[in-house]
């Protein structure tokens, strides 16, 4: 069974948010809308991808991503394999080019990699013929989780023009931040980032957001408040003094909370730190939408390889 | 290069219908140049119409520009240690093909240039291997650690021409300031790469195209602070100094008034900083990574300028050969450097043509400077000079092709690149060891 919609990127590749057009980003939320439902009947698989081989190549430890990728190609019938560096070549000194051309060789439809370098995953869609979708590259993109967000959004929210959104945390070192900042400027909502001044990407305003540096300000009267992960080693580059300051002046509870509008949501694309950006009774409250993200995750990601095949040849 | 064993000596050369210019007493002339037995004979108009030596080969020049061979003041080579880069032999044919009739070698060796017998080592190998004179800096520092000062007094004696840590920055304000103040005594030059360790761990320049990309970027206050340190330095020890490849505005500033202030100071740029800026990484173009990194297009429209007011004094072409194992990774990870030697005068044209700068002070920067830093007999075409000179066509366009390059790596950022301006000749010591068919 094919889907309904006649949709098709012009791209063979997803490494990123950026270049992607707003009709682009819609086809994909629409199409995801419709294995959101199938997701939540008994009958879960798809024939989409059947006879199709994917590759899951993960060179930085990643359970959640992983998992919906796989849990994504499988629905829609794909041949699902997963790789990661633990149990790889890659640690014997093989380069990423030579993974990259060892697993061409092998003839896979569509290749998901994470790594932990800004570019190579653009570096290696470069050297491969399959598809190829980008599930994290340093600190550069991860458009599968800003498509997910937007999802998940939209279908609490009925939109997500003219909605104002508070990105909060570590926007420096993160590539969710980079992914959604350019995602909901394309798509019309109002984008701050709230952020100790070091751990701001210098040139921030291209993205066309506001940027606060303190939550209270920051979360005021936004619509979605969206948590980063701090990444803990970063404690040793002193971007920060400390944890405990850090969630005294930008860990998310429920007083800093009230100064957004009353029905404000809060997302995390998680792994969470409690205590560290955000408070347990904020992430298990009423406004959490952080599991509904997850169950979005698998959707979108479906969505992204049933239109990244289309392009395939032969199909 | 010392007296080569292969060949005999060379027939006289007459070199007629040219354009001489001659930066070193800044003249610009239609006219002949005469070598012979070596050296530069004479150089004027009419000359060969006064008579040809017997036995001369003459050369038409068709009005192609006669010129001092470059000097390069800062050429990593690869010899000893990483031959499989680049060796002296195989870097002097990219330098004659790219009209460079010397080439400084840096001491990032391994072993590092830190002590006599190392210099002595590179002046036999490039006597027996290479077809231009190749004349090494030494480490300042033992191993290049930046804990002890090398030999200074005894390397400069086997032939070291400067002192440096090549692309390595002295992290210890006191080495370098006890170095200043001893090789003062030699008259000796201190190179010093001028960024700072602990804020250039980042993969390119930090601003706005860093932080879309994802890449770590280096703040250009990395250079500035070292080298307002350096010169501070300097204008307590006296000591002679150099600013091996200066990329930012602000860094210029800090250069204008230590020069004003009269210290012995020069500075650098590179070939490559005043040709590209931080967006021709592009999509995480690891020949465009480049220690220190590519600044934006007003830091290097500022570079130009200074290098067409004289502040600053040399074009180096920072010539730095990378196998592709080593650039064929994410941008963060591969390791910086491109070669430059064959496409310098090339690419430095591109100024002259662009009206930036005019020829006589650009060849100044690319010879007759370097060679007056270096204490180098180069860089001049005055009669009883050694007859190192480059004929080249200004004007003429090509395409780079990177398999045509004589250099054993291939990690140019001008790939099939447009240039006008293409070297016909090359002749080191009044022998021809390029010449353009």
């Amino acid at each position: 069974m094919t889907s309904s919609s006649p949709f098709t990127l012009h791209r063979r590749h997803l490494i990123g948010i950026e270049g992607l057009s707003a009709e682009e980003i819609s086809g994909l939320l629409d199409l995801a809308e419709e294995f959101v439902d199938l997701n939540r009947q008994i009958e879960k698989k798809r024939t989409t991808l059947r006879g199709r081989t994917q590759i899951n190549l993960f060179f930085e430890a990643s359970t959640r991503t992983q998992s919906s990728f796989e849990i994504a190609g499988k629905r829609l019938g794909a041949d699902v394999m997963n790789m990661s560096v633990g149990n790889s070549s890659v640690k014997k000194g093989e380069t990423l080019i030579d993974t990259a051309m060892t697993l061409n060789a092998m003839h896979p439809d569509i290749l998901v990699v994470r790594h932990h370098a800004s570019g190579a995953v653009a570096l290696l869609a470069r050297k491969v013929d399959c598809c190829v979708v980008n599930a994290g590259d340093g600190a550069h993109e991860h458009p599968t989780q800003a498509l997910l967000d937007a999802l998940t959004i939209r279908r609490n929210k009925g939109r997500i023009e003219g909605l104002t959104v508070a990105i909060c945390g570590d926007v420096l070192h993160s590539r969710v931040a980079r992914s959604n900042m350019l995602l909901l400027s394309t798509m019309g909502a109002r984008v701050r980032v709230v952020a100790p001044s070091s751990l701001l990407p210098s040139g921030i305003e291209q993205y066309g957001v506001e940027v606060h540096r303190s939550m209270e300000s920051g979360l005021d009267g936004v619509d979605i408040v969206m948590m980063l992960r701090l990444q803990r080693e970063r404690m040793a580059g002193s971007f920060i003094p400390s944890v405990k300051e850090y969630f005294h002046y930008f860990g998310l509870d429920e007083a800093k909370l009230r100064r957004a509008k009353p029905d404000a949501l809060v997302m995390h694309p998680g792994p969470m730190n409690r205590g560290v950006e955000i408070d347990s009774a904020v992430a298990d409250g009423p406004q959490s939408l952080i599991r509904e993200q997850v169950e979005m995750g698998v959707a979108v990601r479906m969505a992204v390889l049933d239109v990244l095949a289309r392009k395939l040849p032969n199909a | 290069m010392r007296e080569t064993a292969r060949g005999s000596e060379p027939h006289p050369l007459m070199l007629v219908n040219a354009r001489v210019v001659d930066p070193s007493r800044g003249s610009d002339f239609h006219g002949d140049v005469l070598l012979s037995e070596g050296v530069i004979r004479d150089a004027a108009f009419g000359l060969a119409a006064g008579g040809i030596p017997d036995g001369a080969e003459v050369v038409d020049c068709k009005g192609a520009i006669v010129a001092p061979g470059l000097v390069d003041m800062r050429a990593f080579i690869g010899e000893p240690g990483a031959e499989h880069r680049e060796t002296l032999a195989s870097a002097s044919h990219a330098a004659a093909a790219g009209g460079v009739t010397t080439i400084v070698c840096q001491p990032d060796t391994d072993p590092a240039v830190d002590d006599p017998a190392i210099v002595d080592f590179i002046l036999r190998r490039a006597r027996d291997t290479a077809v231009v004179r190749v004349h090494p800096m030494a480490a300042l520092t033992k191993g290049r650690r930046g804990e002890e000062m090398t030999e200074i007094g005894l390397l400069q004696a086997a032939g070291a021409v400067a002192f440096t840590d090549g692309a390595k920055s002295l992290t210890s304000a006191q080495i370098l300031r006890r170095a200043l103040t001893y090789a003062r005594d030699f008259d000796a030059l201190i190179a010093h790469h001028t960024e700072d360790a602990t804020m250039s761990a980042g993969a390119m320049n930090e601003g706005a195209f860093a932080s879309r990309l994802g890449l770590p970027g280096i703040p250009r206050a990395a250079e500035t602070i070292v080298l307002e340190r350096d010169l501070r330095l300097v204008a307590g020890t006296r000591g002679r100094y150099h600013a091996a490849s200066l990329t930012c505005e602000d860094s210029l500033d800090v250069l204008a008034r230590a020069k004003e202030a009269g210290l012995p100071v020069t500075a650098a740029a590179s070939i490559n900083h005043l040709s590209f800026n931080e967006m021709d990484v592009g999509e995480y173009r690891t020949y465009f990574k480049l220690s220190p990194p590519l600044r934006a297009e007003d830091d290097r429209k500022a570079l130009i300028r200074a290098l067409a007011s004289g502040l600053i004094d040399v074009v180096v072409s920072d010539h730095n050969p990378q196998d592709v194992e080593m650039k064929r990774l994410p941008f963060a990870e591969a390791e910086p450097g491109a070669i430059g030697l064959e496409t310098l005068l090339p690419a430095a044209l591109r100024l002259v043509h662009s009206d930036e700068i005019d020829l006589v002070n650009l060849l100044r920067a690319l010879s007759t400077r370097p060679a007056e830093l270096l204490g180098l007999r180069a860089g001049t075409l005055r009669p009883g000079a050694p007859a190192d000179v480059v004929v080249f066509d200004a004007n003429m366009p090509w395409v780079l092709d990177p398999a045509q390059l004589k250099s054993r790596s291939r990690n140019t950022p001008f790939d099939e690149a447009r240039l006008s301006g293409r070297v016909l000749r090359t002749i080191v010591a009044g022998r021809t060891v390029y010449e353009y068919v």
